[in-house]
């Protein structure tokens, strides 16, 4: 299961970075969620796919997957939630001001 | 007091969260952020008083024992970095009511200057790697706001940049705390430093562990090469704004690189650090050369800190007691020094309202009081012997001759003269010489800039006479760091 995640991951990733580097800032948001995913999976994988309950306390003493990886993805799920709102404010403004959305006509620092 | 470390980061949070009340009256939000940056500043100093008296000193939040909770962990290095950070923010806050403009405070500049101190002092003082993440990230969100806060053409363009780039790497460090918790299964340094001390063999995924650490902390702080974002991004927002960036943020990268290297990865003394050393080495060299490149006098700075980052990650590649010291020394020094670079190239540009040093001469002769403050700031950070940037350098340059590392040592040694030619260049052309014409028609009144300025390089100096005060604090922070025992025998045990 393992390995099937590994490579799913893998895949996330090829194309987070393929999109990262292309012209639009739209696909450069695209491929910002798309790496976030890729993080968040493979933190969720890292932390072992072993079956078990849901982590709720039970009486029957079931062992439990492990409960500290989901809580590390919930906090870095609100925090890419966060910045990619940011984000897309950010793209839309720089769109109404700067009256393009490709990254080639950004360069330079000079006005 | 048990819950005296907590206070750097509380404090800056209450504040924040109190000023986005008051967004519309600026002048309350002066006072409060002001007193709140001051009691801030003498409760660091407490806290730095409290460590050399009685050792580490830790909090394990909500009472739950060291690995399980988060540990909050205070020792002599983080304790003089949270110093620092006071004093870099309680100047810049002071420098931002003349120069920031009434419409930028009215839309919650102070409050999220605080939350980025929140950032920058949490991540100095926490024990848990996934803890570090978060306050990382509450630094960076903060410093997105700041440097697009007014929304001018240059910020929204280099914002857009700077965001992809920390997006990027937030991610990459996540990954690196994922793959760490399944090779150590723990989140706490402390810990994660006990269980790889106790393997046998340091193995090779931790090696790799170890350098996309370096990848990740090296993009926050700015290493060849992953320093391509920095020279952009720190030329858009305004002055006071860049000052708090440039003192700030790539100095936690470089804390974090500290932190993890002599933590986690010091038994593996062959691959990584040979690495951090080349790196370190070749930041140095592309730093000097953007600083003597340009005639543009916010460029010659910004290439400034690359060069600093460089010189500081030498020393801690060495992994010697007295390279060690350097960097801390060096470090500090360069906290304190950029800020005040940052806030008097802003007073020149304030007054001639070009950063183009081929445009504007001789500012000393209506202006001595900014001049020979920038003389001292320029001699300060190239090295110059009483002042600050002296000891630090020259013990991260003996670290190097003691480890035979003939080659960096040379090239640390030859940058400084270029560094000083790079800020004399500044004073040069920009102070000395005939005054051009649109000097004379109003001397613009920058007394009030001036004061925060002047505190900080006091303190620099005071920093670099009184080596003999600081040593002894210095000492204290390397012993922690070269000893990872001692780290962990206080968060671990009681």
């Amino acid at each position: 299961m393992e390995i099937l995640m590994a490579i799913i991951i893998g895949v996330l990733f090829a194309t987070a970075t393929y999109l990262f580097l292309s012209k639009s800032i739209l696909r450069i948001i695209v491929a910002s969620g798309l790496l976030s995913h890729g993080a968040h999976l493979l933190i969720l994988t890292m932390g072992g796919l072993k079956k078990g309950a849901v982590p709720l306390v039970n009486q029957e003493g079931i062992p439990v997957t492990d409960p500290l990886p989901q809580a590390l993805i919930l906090t870095a799920i609100v925090i890419s939630f966060g910045v990619t709102a940011l984000f897309l404010v950010l793209a839309y403004r720089a769109y109404q001001e700067l009256e393009t959305d490709n990254m080639d006509e950004m360069r330079g620092t000079e006005e | 007091m048990t819950n005296l470390i907590v206070l750097p980061i509380l404090i800056p949070l209450l504040t924040a969260v109190i000023l986005i009340f008051l967004a519309k009256s600026v002048r309350m939000q002066r006072a409060v952020s002001v007193l709140s940056a001051l009691l801030n500043m003498i409760v660091s100093f407490t806290i730095v008083h409290e460590v050399s008296v009685n050792g580490i000193q830790k909090i394990d939040v909500g009472s739950w024992p060291a690995p399980f909770g988060i540990t909050l962990v205070s020792d002599m290095l983080s304790a003089l970095l949270v110093v620092t950070t006071t004093i870099v923010g309680l100047a810049v806050i002071l420098y931002s009511f003349n120069s920031i403009g009434e419409k930028r405070e009215k839309f919650y500049y102070y409050s999220i200057i605080q939350f980025q101190l929140v950032g920058v002092i949490g991540a100095f003082t926490t024990g848990d790697i996934f803890n570090l993440f978060v306050f990382f990230e509450v630094m960076l969100m903060a410093s997105y706001v700041l440097l697009v806060l007014g929304g001018e053409k240059i910020q929204l363009r280099e914002s857009l940049k700077y965001l992809t780039v920390n997006v990027i790497s937030s991610a990459l460090f996540v990954i690196s705390v994922a793959f760490l918790y399944s090779v150590v299964g723990t989140l706490n340094m402390a810990q994660i430093s006990e269980r790889i001390a106790s393997l046998d063999e340091f193995p090779g995924i931790l090696t790799v562990i170890a350098v996309l650490f370096l990848i990740v902390f090296g993009m926050k702080g700015a290493i060849f090469p992953l320093y391509f974002w920095l020279p952009g991004s720190y030329y858009a927002p305004p002055v006071p704004v860049m000052a708090l960036f440039g003192a700030l943020l790539t100095k936690v990268g470089v804390y974090s690189i500290i932190r993890t290297f002599s933590l986690f990865f010091h038994q593996d003394q062959g691959y990584s650090y040979e690495l951090l050393l080349i790196l370190a080495v070749i930041t140095v060299i592309v730093g000097v050369i953007g600083s003597i490149a340009y005639w543009d006098i916010k460029k010659i700075i910004i290439y400034n800190i690359i060069t600093a980052i460089g010189v500081i990650l030498y020393g801690v590649a060495m992994a010697t007691t007295t390279s060690y010291t350097g960097s801390i020394f060096y470090l500090i020094h360069d906290m304190l020094i950029k800020a005040a670079l940052f806030l008097l190239i802003g007073i020149i540009i304030k007054i001639t309202g070009t950063s183009d040093l081929k445009q504007f001469s001789g500012l000393i002769k209506h202006y001595p009081g900014l001049a020979w403050t920038y003389f001292i700031a320029a001699i300060s950070l190239a090295g110059i012997p009483p002042f600050s940037g002296f000891i630090g350098k020259l013990l991260v340059i003996q670290g190097g001759f003691q480890s035979v590392e003939w080659i960096g040592s040379m090239i640390i040694l030859i940058s400084s003269l270029l560094v000083l030619y790079s800020v004399m260049k500044i004073f040069i052309h920009g102070f000395w010489g005939e005054p051009k014409e649109y000097v004379r028609k109003e001397a613009i009144s920058y007394q009030t800039l001036l004061i925060p300025v002047i505190l900080i390089i006091a303190v620099s100096v005071f920093y670099g006479v009184a080596t003999e005060v600081i040593h002894p604090y210095i000492s204290q922070a390397v012993e922690t760091i070269v000893n990872p025992e001692i780290y962990i025998e206080a968060v671990l045990k009681e």
